[in-house]
């Protein structure tokens, strides 16, 4: 048996909003996490309430990687959003704690969006 | 106020079998603040996903964690197959439950070796450890290897076990069981572990909600949160209820998993009662087109793969959130308060797990 799973996309500026009323809803954060698209990056984030899936879905132009942090409504996706800046570049204004680049110890500046190399390698 | 002190615990720690530091501040002896910081092994496992086919993905998902391999490939197969509209034989279902199931038993035990360990309870860690090596045995004698075994695939599962050997091994389950039972009453009642445990890290059922606790970290505040009763798999047709404990202490958190045990020995009995006969794999072809969002109960709660194939062999994106992850911001709430050499127990009570946070 496979869940559903609802998945609703919006826009950035409706963000905050949005979550905050998933926090007033009784919903737990699952995760935040990113995939880089040809035309875009693809973020989503994750809840969960009652075994019930619900998703928020927003794309950032490649050009311009910035979204609000939603730290100040869940603590823990401080850890998600800096997870996002280390390997995507993603700039997040407002993090609970800001590790400032330094969440994972990776030399490489936002490895998961210059994947190219590893595209060309393919077995 | 009282002089305040950063004491910073970890990369390298006794209680540590991998990196994690924490910086604490500490007033006097007790823990006001406890920073995080990770990232000393990151391994950019995901990123492999642009390099090997989505069959071959499988190995390492179970590579990502050398404890609960086998649930990995299970969390990562069902993606996959969900994706691909693959139907998986009702044999493999029942087939995967039972590897599952082994699995938590083997993590469980080797968690409470390693808790006992660390309140300094040398011959219960020992105990622990060697019921667990019977377990170990099981998977040795059914899959060929003792932690990562391979035994799970895209479809269905790679190895069989004949219903005679199934039979035999529950009589050798019921022995173990026995055996631990004897371990689980030390748990539940030595003076030792109730002082050192009791009434130390405690996170509430609202805080552990808020903060995104998973598996038995939540269930020990008492959040009715167990990912298997979505009914994935096999477990749809099997009957058990989520282990609850209510202290949201460590003693709670370890509570779940003495009673967890139990669990999973009732459930592999259940498993080998119902098994079908049947296929064990079913044809994958083509390649998966779409996305989504698997999610199973791993011995440390709820592991996330998110999958995305777009029509050929490479996946788009293969992302994995793991339990400990999700069991640091709790963690940082336990820590705060706590007095200082109630550190390494109370980090333990999550049972951390640095090399699945990593990937």
């Amino acid at each position: 048996m496979f869940e559903k799973q609802e998945i609703v996309e919006i826009n950035k500026e409706e963000l905050l909003a949005k979550v905050s009323s998933l926090s007033e809803e009784g919903y737990r954060i699952v995760q935040i996490g990113c995939t880089k698209l040809s035309d875009k990056l693809q973020v989503d984030y994750t809840f969960d309430k009652d075994d019930k899936f619900y998703g928020l879905r927003l794309g950032l132009p490649l050009e311009k990687l910035e979204l609000p942090s939603v730290s100040g409504i869940y603590l823990a996706a401080c850890l998600y959003e800096n997870e996002m800046h280390d390997l995507f570049g993603v700039k997040v204004s407002g993090m609970a704690i800001d590790f400032g680049g330094k969440f994972y110890r990776i030399e490489a500046e936002a490895p998961f969006m210059n994947t190219a190399e590893a595209e060309t390698k393919g077995n | 106020m009282a002089k305040r002190t950063i004491i910073p615990f970890g990369p390298q720690h006794p209680v540590l079998p991998e990196p994690i530091h924490l910086d604490l501040v500490l007033e006097d002896e007790t823990v006001v603040e406890a920073i995080p910081n990770v990232g000393f092994i990151h391994r950019g496992l995901e990123l492999l996903c642009k390099k090997k086919s989505f069959q071959d993905m499988i190995f390492v998902a179970e590579r990502i964690c050398g404890i609960c391999s086998f649930i990995h490939g299970v969390g990562y197969s069902q993606g996959v197959e969900q994706i691909m509209n693959i139907d998986v034989p009702e044999r493999a279902e029942y087939l995967r439950v039972f590897w599952g199931e082994l699995s938590r038993i083997h993590s469980h035990l080797l968690w409470l070796g390693l808790a006992a360990d660390a309140i300094g309870f040398e011959s219960l860690f020992m105990h622990s450890w060697r019921v667990r090596e019977k377990v170990l045995n099981i998977f040795e004698e059914t899959t060929g290897g003792r932690v990562i075994f391979g035994a799970c695939k895209v479809g269905g599962v790679r190895k069989d076990i004949d219903n005679d050997t199934l039979k035999r091994l529950v009589k050798e389950l019921d022995e173990i069981e026995a055996d631990y039972k004897t371990l689980a009453e030390v748990f539940k009642n030595d003076y030792t572990v109730n002082h050192r445990w009791s009434n130390v890290g405690v996170v509430t059922k609202e805080e552990a909600h808020a903060l995104g606790a998973v598996g038995p970290t939540a269930r020990a505040s008492g959040l009715v949160q167990d990912l298997r009763k979505l009914g994935y798999g096999a477990y749809e047709k099997l009957e058990f209820e989520p282990i609850i404990e209510t202290t949201g202490d460590c003693y709670g958190r370890c509570m779940v998993r003495v009673r967890e045990l139990f669990q999973s020995f009732d459930l592999i009995r259940q498993v080998v009662a119902k098994m079908p006969d049947g296929e064990l794999e079913a044809k994958v072809v083509g390649f998966p087109e779409g996305e989504y969002f698997s999610r199973v109960e791993q011995p440390r709660g709820e592991v996330v793969y998110y999958l995305r194939g777009n029509g050929t062999k490479f996946l788009d994106r293969f992302r994995v959130r793991t339990p400990t992850f999700a069991n640091v911001a709790p963690l940082l709430t336990m820590l705060a308060g706590c007095a200082f050499a109630d550190v390494p127990a109370i980090v333990l009570s999550i049972d951390p797990c640095i090399s699945c946070t990593e990937r």
